[in-house]
């Protein structure tokens, strides 16, 4: 594809100028001119009032054939045996886009003695569960993992890959699709089938969630894409279903390992699995220091949640990156999130806007925190929380977290 | 010990404003920065520098202008910047980039590590790093986050997991992607701004170069392309508690247990 | 005429943003309470390069130019306006009459060290009887064998105690006047040269001020600075190069100011709309953005005419009293602006108020500085 703006049709109304989320228009003598940062994205096109820009398709260099490609593929990542549950939720989506391209649904399970794993791979989607099974994969390896992969899909050709944005998955996909020479779209928060051209639109977002961008990858099979965890919805397990298994054995002959895990260390204390919390107690800037944290792990403890903090607490040291909720930490969906002096950059916002009720606490009445809060209360956090824990108390519900937890079995 | 840095010059993202009517961002006046995970790599590379002795080359690919950022990497203590830029090189996705990248290391030579930072902070992919190691086919540990020993033909690293980490230990020659608890970078001191603008150069180096496919560079070689982009919607504004803190507590309280949160 | 710094200068002013940002202002608050010199901060300046940036890198400087040292410390200002001036002082008063004036064997000895940030300086001429008319010099140094024998006492002397090398002034030849001042190099430690206590300060509190006080104090002959008689020239030739440093630190103070009245009067909320919709305070913030600029042009252009080797000793005076006065003035609005707040500690702007007043006085009150500028308008 190229875009090209017509200098003669060009009125130099800038608006391309300011619509180009790259910067790559500039005026040059009164006229739109594109310059070497353009992607080609095409949103100049539509906002140029005298149709002055247009894109054309880029001659075809096929490499594959598309259409020998069908399927909807899933990595399932298991950690210690568990299957994890960025993997149902791959399942829970690859389902979606399976049946809307009418194709089968599989996932590739790794690891040593898993075999007990297959059955919930079903319930939650799988028509086929791809089972390799040795004492080698046990955890995961770069070298080993990609290996598998990479001669899975040369063997079946499945025609979208989709990967859990994890540390495991954001390590094994980008090495994969430089095996396989395919592209690869990272942490995608919206996927969706353009079915004419059975294309895979993949959205994710860029400039640290001021932008969103769909991404298509057209000539190249599978369109792989990394899903952010936390996003995407599983399906209610049915565990009647049931599929094939395709087991295939590891070459391990085949496949050189330069790395060797020395030890796996669980972190000490409290795990915080911000992904899968249905209350988080959100601390910024705004509370000041490392105690300051005290009072919103009261409230959350009050809560039955867990902490949580934005960038500016974290990079100030009071609490620890896996703390972080945002465009670089992590994605939450919790049923209430409650920010404490977080101004809602739309770097955190991008982590937490799709929490199905935000309550905001700062002391700036124009804290952009407030536009994405459904409730928000103007004042100082030290003050303001103190007094919710208070009033939290006066319910003589002793034990909410017990309450919150029922509520969540019941769903 | 020879230390490969890859580094990318980003807008600073944390300073970009959304225009309030048309939903746009607003680049201009964005300063640009060198991406600050690849601060840490830089600086991981520095303080091997320090302990073991090696030489630090540069890597980065982009416009012109980023020969600023190697400037300030060259200013923090690098021995030699190279800078790819060519139209060829434009509109790469990151496939494309780590083949260029490839293309060049091979073009430098023998090495015994490459750096890079985890993730860009303007792409957040966090993918050149691995496909690199993947052209190069050299062994790759990402998330690193501390450095327990570099020896004459292999590396000790912890790599952080999202419930913890785990102690790698790979061979040489080896790629590791730095993540920020990794390090504090340092600043660069006012002999090695002054070193860096006077004494040092950057090297340009065009797609002629590094040789390899033309085909597989620039817009041409990235097998992805962005076909929309958009402005995120923003969520609808809800409403501010009115009152004394201690009425607007009650308040919400009674809200929250309305709608069962609670 | 080209008002665009180079990419250089550009990358300096960035790392002296952060370090000021990271480094000087979170102790800032501290520091000014407990009137704490900032040991921790100057050392890491040293480390940098920043306490030697205008000076080549055979005297152990960093080879910038008189710009960037004066983005140095105006950057430093804007977070601590005492940390500004301990750099200011070494730099201006201590290091420049050795670079200047010094001989190799002087250079070798004492500006090294100092550029490298090893050794601190401080500038010694103020007398009790001598502050604006520096003439009036009373202390004494005799010529002793291969000794000057120094006897008096200096007043309100900056980094006094904790610097390590001393610019002194004395009167070698009485009868000669002006003529008859010399100036010498003294060591922290040379016997018969003793500290006063440290001075309470209205600002820059963490800044050190004491007396010096020479009492038969030997001088080694090899310390003259420059010739017997030079004094008044080193003294005022340095003053001139000082009086951009101090012009930068009103600079960064007033800078800082806007900075903290932006901030405020976009969230502060009085009869439902913030401050910054009203009018009376849009034209404060206009007049004091406007002032700053005018006075960064003002420091700017002296410290480029220094650098291009051309007279600037006007041009200095200029900036310093544009930028003193600006930084005074509009410290007292940011704190009027502030209201209530703005006279509690808490709130940065009441230690800016008490820092600017400072930049009015020392290195030539704004009444020399008038002298200066009329003496060169009217020549």
């Amino acid at each position: 594809m190229t875009v090209i703006i017509e200098p003669t049709k060009c009125i130099g109304c800038e608006a391309c100028v300011s619509a180009c989320p790259f910067g790559a228009i500039e005026m040059v003598d009164g006229v739109a001119k594109i310059n070497d940062k353009c992607t080609e994205c095409g949103a100049c096109v539509e906002v140029c009032p005298v149709e002055a820009i247009t894109r054309t398709e880029r001659a075809k260099t096929e490499e594959v054939s598309p259409e020998d490609y069908r399927g909807v593929w899933v990595f399932a990542e298991q950690r210690d045996g568990q299957v994890m549950n960025i993997t149902l939720e791959l399942l829970g989506e690859g389902k979606r886009l399976a049946e809307t391209l009418g194709v089968e649904l599989a996932a590739v399970l790794m690891g040593d003695q898993v075999e007990s794993k297959v059955p919930e791979l079903f319930a939650y989607g799988a028509d086929i569960v791809h089972l390799v099974e040795d004492t080698e994969l046990k955890n995961y390896r770069t070298e080993s993992y990609t290996a598998v992969l990479a001669e899975l899909i040369k063997k079946y050709r499945p025609e979208i890959m989709l990967i859990g944005a994890t540390n495991i998955g954001r390590d094994l996909a980008p090495r994969l699709a430089g095996r396989i020479g395919t592209g690869l779209t990272a942490d995608c928060t919206e996927l969706d089938i353009d079915l004419e051209q059975r294309l895979l639109q993949q959205t994710r977002p860029a400039f640290g969630g001021n932008l969103m961008a769909t991404i298509l990858c057209a000539q190249n099979r599978p369109q792989m894409a990394t899903v952010r965890p936390g996003v995407m919805k599983k399906l209610i397990p049915d565990s009647c279903r049931t599929g094939k298994i395709i087991r295939t054995p590891y070459q391990k002959d085949q496949v050189n390992v330069r790395t060797r895990i020395l030890e796996v260390v669980k972190e000490a204390g409290r795990v915080v699995n911000l992904e899968e919390a249905q209350i988080i107690v959100s601390g910024g800037r705004g509370v000041g220091s490392q105690e300051g944290f005290a009072v919103l792990e009261e409230l959350a403890q009050k809560l039955g949640g867990v902490v949580a903090a934005s960038r500016g607490a974290v990079d100030a040291g009071w609490v620890p990156a896996s703390y972080q909720v945002g465009q670089t930490g992590k994605t939450v969906h919790p049923k209430l999130y409650i920010a404490c002096g977080i101004s809602g950059a739309i770097q955190h916002v991008a982590g937490m806007q799709n929490s199905g009720l935000i309550v905001a606490i700062n002391k700036n009445p124009n804290a952009p925190i407030f536009k994405v809060a459904d409730y928000g209360i103007v004042g100082d956090l030290h003050q303001v929380v103190p007094l919710l824990i208070e009033a939290l108390a006066e319910e003589g519900k002793p034990d909410l977290s017990c309450q919150v937890e029922s509520a969540a079995a019941q769903e | 010990m020879k230390i490969i840095v890859c580094l990318k010059q980003v807008p600073n993202t944390n300073e970009v404003k959304i225009d309030s009517k048309t939903g746009t961002m607003i680049r201009e006046g964005v300063p640009s920065i060198i991406n600050p995970d690849d601060k840490n790599a830089l600086e991981a590379a520095l303080q091997l520098k320090e302990e073991k002795g090696a030489s630090i080359t540069l890597l980065t690919m982009g416009p012109p202008q980023a020969d600023y950022a190697l400037r300030e990497a060259l200013a923090m203590g690098a021995d030699r910047a190279i800078l790819l830029t060519d139209r060829a090189f434009a509109g790469a996705d990151t496939w494309a980039t780590s083949y260029t990248l490839a293309q060049a290391v091979k073009k430098i030579g023998q090495f015994d590590i490459i750096f890079c930072g985890r993730q860009a902070i303007d792409g957040d992919t966090a993918q050149v790093g691995p496909e690199l190691a993947e052209h190069l086919d050299i062994p790759q540990v990402t998330y690193v986050k501390k450095i327990l020993a570099v020896e004459k033909d292999k590396v000790v690293v912890e790599r952080a997991l999202e419930d913890g980490y785990e102690v790698v230990e790979a061979q040489l020659p080896v790629l590791l992607t730095a993540v920020k608890e990794l390090n504090t970078p340092r600043y660069p001191s006012a002999y090695g701004i002054v070193a860096a603008f006077d004494e040092k150069e950057v090297e340009t180096w065009t797609a002629e170069t590094i040789g390899g496919n033309p085909e597989k560079l620039g817009l041409k070689g990235s097998p992805t392309q962005v076909k929309r982009s958009f402005a995120p919607k923003a969520k609808e504004a809800g409403v501010i508690i009115k009152g004394t803190a201690k009425e607007a507590v009650q308040v919400l309280r009674q809200e929250l247990l309305a709608k069962h949160v609670l | 005429m080209d008002f665009e710094l180079t990419k250089k200068q550009e990358m300096f002013r960035t790392l002296f943003q952060e370090f000021a940002e990271k480094e000087v202002a979170p102790k800032a608050f501290e520091i000014d309470e407990n009137g704490e010199f900032p040991w921790d901060t100057v050392k890491k300046m040293g480390k940098l390069g920043f306490l030697g940036l205008p000076f080549t890198k055979e005297y152990g400087g960093a080879g910038a130019d008189t710009l960037t040292y004066i983005m140095a410390v105006e950057e430093i200002s804007r977070a601590c306006a005492a940390t500004g001036v301990i750099l200011s002082a070494h730099v201006s008063l201590g290091c420049h009459p050795i670079y200047q004036f010094g001989t190799p064997q002087q250079k070798e000895k004492y500006l090294v060290p100092m550029a490298k940030g090893e050794l601190l300086g401080a500038f010694g001429l103020t007398e009790p009887n001598a502050g604006t008319d520096a003439a009036g010099q009373q202390t004494a140094a005799v010529l002793d064998g291969d000794a000057y024998i120094l006897n008096g006492t200096k007043i309100f002397i900056t980094n006094g105690g904790c610097a390590d090398v001393y610019i002194v002034f004395a009167m070698t030849d009485p009868a000669k006047g002006l003529k008859g001042i010399s100036a010498f190099i003294v060591e922290k430690g040379t016997p018969g040269f003793t500290f006063g206590p440290k001075e309470h300060k209205m600002g820059i509190r963490a800044s050190s001020t004491t007396e010096l006080i020479f009492q038969d104090c030997r001088i080694p002959k090899e310390n003259l600075l420059g010739k017997e008689g030079d004094g008044f020239k080193i003294a005022m030739q340095t003053l001139d190069g000082g009086r951009i440093g101090i012009a930068a630190q009103a600079l960064g103070i007033a800078q800082a100011a806007l900075d903290e009245c932006v901030r405020y009067t976009k969230e502060r909320q009085q009869f439902n709309k913030p401050l910054s919709n009203f009018q009376a305070i849009q034209w404060m913030i206009a007049d004091m953005a406007t002032d700053i600029d005018a006075a960064r042009f003002l420091v700017y252009r002296a410290a480029v005419l220094k650098d291009k080797k051309k007279p600037f000793s006007k041009e200095a005076a200029m900036a310093k009293l544009f930028a003193s006065e600006a930084a005074m003035k509009h410290t007292v609005k940011a704190v009027q602006i502030h209201g209530g707040y703005g006279y509690m500690k808490e709130y940065k702007v009441e230690r800016l108020m008490r820092d600017a007043k400072i930049t009015e006085i020392y290195e030539g009150t704004s009444e020399v500085q008038r002298m200066v500028i009329a003496g060169n308008t009217l020549k």
